[in-house]
């Protein structure tokens, strides 16, 4: 077995798991405020579907969210997968199979960051609200301006742990055909008869969480230069 | 002229009405103290002035400026809203600032954003915004002073006593210059060797000549600074007059029992 060959492609496979990792949460952050934000809508149908929402999608596998992703073009919009890819103008069946991934991923996040946000903005005290009111604020620059760091630094703590499952969820993408790291890791137990490739892998996802949890006592510490 | 005018204001919380009619009238640099036990409609009368409820009856007036009438249409963009309720300032009993800014930035956090807004309505440069804010900085480092915080002014809230919290926020509501200045008993979440230091601040406003209205437990301070005073009871005046008169030879029943029981606590 060439040692620095499995090390370099579980090195390409990683990347794969970093980018699967990197756009969830580039998409998921956003869409979780959003999500928050229509959950709380004054108008109740609105923010009644959007509680069914998150509870079905909270409520139902991550995997089973993932494979289901990948026949709604068909099903839906009667448009076979291999088509949906070049009306993407994705190159390859495996950027397709990403982008399902990605889009399974994004919204299941999604839905978990939204229930830490809003618990998050709900936690800020009504008196908040109000004496940037009676200064004449409006309710944009009331959120921008006193309630969003606030709920910043209340969610820190549940968000890095979800960050964190995130990392170790990525692995799910390899059922959809994915090659991430896991992937590429069996195919050389497979071909080399050897357990340790799995050893390895397990390292690279000890130590991009040992630097996650790093980053985040790092930022829960710098949030921390005020007490409520 | 009279600065406010408040004329037969009511307010409902589902069934129970909590301010039954309420009417009074304040001159420039006057100020008016209502005392009343909890759930006499005092912080909910506050509250109306300040627009964080909407009465359900009556009418406010500051100036010659109807700024609230019930009966009217109340359909004010958030812009007009705003600037009808700049009349009015409130320091909160809870002081609510806001913890993650700095002492100063709570004071010149809201006029610049304020002013910032204008100006670019009015398509002004970056220069004249520049100007602006130090400008605004400038007057909250005095506001500040003016309040004895000069020192705290790079701190943190947290990192203040309460007496000096409340100050803050008295800074932060001049910081607007309101016509009218509110406060919703700003020392009852103080402990008792801590009033002493913020109802110095608000006699000094007075002495500057102040428009405020004050819902205070102190009796004390309330016969020293007022020049007018209300005793409300079940969300209506039961008695009002000059201090003297509430507090020298009170002549409702409910106001007798109301400032024995103050009085010996």
């Amino acid at each position: 077995m060439d040692f620095w060959g499995v090390i370099f492609d579980l090195c390409q496979g990683f990347s794969v798991t970093l980018k699967l990792f990197a756009l969830t949460l580039v998409f998921a952050i956003p869409l979780g405020f959003i999500l928050a934000f229509l959950s709380m809508v004054k108008f109740k149908p609105i923010s009644f579907l959007t509680k069914v929402f998150i509870w079905i999608i909270r409520g139902t596998p991550l995997l089973l969210q993932c494979l289901l992703v990948t026949f709604i073009p068909s099903m839906v919009f009667d448009i076979p997968n291999k088509d949906f890819q070049s009306m993407l103008g994705l190159r390859t069946m495996a950027d397709l199979q990403f982008t399902f991934v990605l889009i399974a991923f994004v919204i299941n996040y999604a839905c978990y960051f939204a229930v830490i946000i809003e618990g998050g903005i709900k936690n800020v005290s009504i008196g908040q609200h109000e004496a940037g009111k009676v200064l004449g604020m409006t309710k944009g620059q009331i959120f921008r301006h006193v309630i969003l760091m606030q709920v910043v630094r209340k969610i820190t703590a549940p968000m890095s742990n979800e960050i964190i499952t995130l990392v170790k969820d990525t692995a799910l993408a390899r059922a959809l055909s994915v090659i991430e790291i896991i992937a590429i890791a069996f195919e050389k137990v497979n071909k080399y008869a050897v357990l340790s490739p799995l050893l390895y892998t397990s390292l690279f996802y000890l130590a991009f969480s040992g630097v996650l949890t790093i980053l985040f006592h790092y930022i829960e510490k710098k949030l921390s230069y005020y007490s409520v | 002229m009279n600065m406010l005018e408040v004329q037969n204001l009511t307010k409902s919380f589902g069934s129970h009405q909590v301010l039954k009619g309420v009417s009074f009238s304040l001159k420039q640099g006057e100020v008016l103290v209502i005392i009343g036990s909890s759930g006499s409609g005092k912080t909910t009368l506050l509250r109306c002035l300040n627009f964080l409820e909407q009465a359900d009856g009556g009418s406010i007036s500051v100036g010659d400026e109807e700024i609230f009438n019930a009966s009217g249409k109340m359909n004010l963009s958030d812009h007009a809203m705003r600037d009808r309720r700049l009349h009015f300032g409130l320091v909160f009993q809870s002081f609510n600032l806001f913890p993650q800014h700095t002492v100063l930035k709570n004071v010149t956090l809201a006029p610049t954003l304020y002013q910032t807004a204008q100006l670019k309505k009015a398509k002004a440069g970056r220069n004249a915004i520049k100007e602006a804010k130090a400008a605004i900085e400038t007057q909250g480092r005095a506001l500040l002073e003016m309040v004895g915080l000069s020192e705290k002014v790079d701190e943190y809230p947290c990192r203040l006593s309460g007496g000096q919290q409340q100050r803050v926020a008295i800074a932060r509501a001049l910081a607007l210059n309101p016509d009218i200045l509110c406060f919703d008993e700003p020392t009852s979440a103080l402990d008792p060797e801590l009033t002493g230091e913020v109802l110095r601040v608000i006699r000094s406003l007075k002495d500057q000549g102040r428009t405020m209205v004050v819902v205070t437990h102190e009796m004390e301070f309330a016969r020293g600074v007022a020049d007018h005073v209300i005793y409300m009871a079940d969300g209506i005046i039961e008695e009002e007059g000059t201090p003297e008169e509430v507090f020298g030879s009170p002549k409702s029943e409910k106001t007798k029992a109301f400032l024995a029981a103050g009085y010996n606590r």
